[in-house]
């Protein structure tokens, strides 16, 4: 069994390394690249893949299970949750996150409702040709 | 209980011009612990106390259950050291080396040696007094690892080394705590190694342990938080500020003990919290060794 995650964290996000490792894990399962079920890397094999400390590591994970999106059997290892729509809820969250951002910044230049979904439809190849 | 790899109890070692102070230290097996001082600051001193090469004048050290100096011939054959004055013959090769520790040791572990070798691009052949001063570090990480000792004590593994040696000898460390039974104890004036690599991380300056704690909770627990004061409005005055800096009504303090708890206290005060950052590693141990020194001032006075 291959258990290299293929995850590469960055130097220079200035967040710290956990958060990244759980936005990066999150990524992996929104594409399905790990999918419901799936046996996931152990905590000690992942830091040595990574070359970051066991403990940052644990701390995703714990996280990770705190959100009911990966869980630890004692003795046999981590998977990713057994809901199938894990997937597209991730992607969801992820989407919320970005329209909330974009309302903000709407607000901020004084935009209403009408010329944010304008500039919405803009972006989009499907919508803007109606 | 998780069991200590090793312990130091209330360790003092003085010198003519410098002295160890008080050290309490412990490192459960299975870890990595950096160490983080200026030059001069006592983690060479430190780790020459636990491998018995320099006897403490008072205080408890223990080193994988065995009583230091007193049990130290059991214990070394269970540490692997590596400092910057170990010297290697100069007119033998790399091989010969290998050979030497593989007749002490019975540990010794030729394959793993051998495929080290290749990873550092090391020729077994040629005579070390020709080796780089890089070429050397991984000369002794070798002799070091391939005996497979429990414990590491390595004294700045990385210092003088290029980029591209660091990653390989530091990809070759994370290796080793693959059996969850090896400890690794490094020292380095490299924050960014030990920020990386370390589960504990201890400062140590002028001879005594400013702060030690779990990587995590350091990083955590440091924050910068910049703050709008209004006028007529007081700075907070806390022992969790350690350091103030600004002018007018913007400031930014660092404090070593973050909680959200801490925030709403100076929002009640009056305090307009702007921003709340993490910090490097660096920073807070500048910021730790100048709160420290400044204390130290002060009982002078």
């Amino acid at each position: 069994m291959n258990m290299n995650s293929g995850i590469v964290l960055s130097q220079t996000d200035g967040r710290p390394l956990y958060q990244q490792l759980i936005d990066r894990i999150k990524r992996k399962i929104a594409l399905g690249d790990w999918s419901p079920g799936d046996l996931i890397p152990s905590i000690r094999a992942l830091a040595i893949e990574l070359g970051i400390s066991v403990i940052t590591v644990k701390r995703a994970y714990l996280e990770l299970e705190h959100q009911n999106i990966i869980h630890t059997q004692q003795g046999i290892g981590s998977f990713v949750s057994q809901d199938p729509q894990l997937g597209s809820q991730l992607n969801r969250t992820e989407l919320g996150d970005h329209i909330k951002k974009a309302v903000q910044l709407a607000e901020t230049l004084g935009l209403d409702e009408d010329e944010l979904i304008k500039l919405i439809k803009e972006h989009s190849h499907k919508w803007s040709k109606t | 209980m998780t069991e200590l790899a090793l312990e130091l109890i209330g360790v003092n070692k003085a010198y003519k011009h410098f002295q160890l102070r008080n050290l309490n230290l412990e490192l459960p097996k299975g870890q990595i612990m950096g160490l983080i001082g200026a030059n001069g600051a006592g983690k060479s001193t430190c780790m020459r106390i636990l491998m018995g090469l320099v006897h403490q004048d008072s205080g408890v050290v223990r080193v994988m259950g065995h009583e230091m100096p007193s049990q130290q011939v059991q214990a070394k054959q269970e540490i692997g050291f590596l400092s910057e004055d170990m010297r290697l013959y100069g007119q033998s090769n790399l091989r010969w080396h290998m050979d030497f520790i593989a007749s002490i040791f019975p540990s010794w572990d030729d394959l793993y040696a051998q495929n080290l070798c290749d990873i550092f691009d090391l020729n077994t052949d040629q005579a070390v007094k020709g080796f780089s001063h890089g070429q050397r570090v991984k000369a002794g990480l070798v002799l070091a690892l391939a005996r497979r000792p429990k414990l590491l004590i390595l004294d700045e593994p990385t210092t003088g080394l290029d980029a591209v040696a660091r990653y390989e000898v530091l990809t070759e460390l994370m290796e080793v705590i693959r059996d969850e039974e090896n400890t690794i104890l490094f020292s380095s004036h490299n924050t960014y190694d030990v920020e990386k690599l370390s589960d504990t991380i201890c400062f140590i300056d002028q001879g005594q342990l400013v702060a030690s704690n779990d990587k995590e909770r350091f990083l955590d627990q440091w924050r910068r938080i910049r703050i709008k004061l209004p006028q007529g409005t007081d700075l907070p005055d806390s022992i969790q500020v350690v350091n103030i800096k600004g002018s007018g009504q913007e400031r930014s303090i660092i404090t070593n003990s973050f909680s959200p708890d801490l925030v709403s206290n100076w929002t009640q005060a009056g305090l307009e919290v702007i921003e709340i950052e993490h910090l490097s590693l660096e920073e807070i141990f500048i910021a730790a060794v100048q709160k420290s020194r400044r204390l130290k001032e002060e009982v002078c006075v």
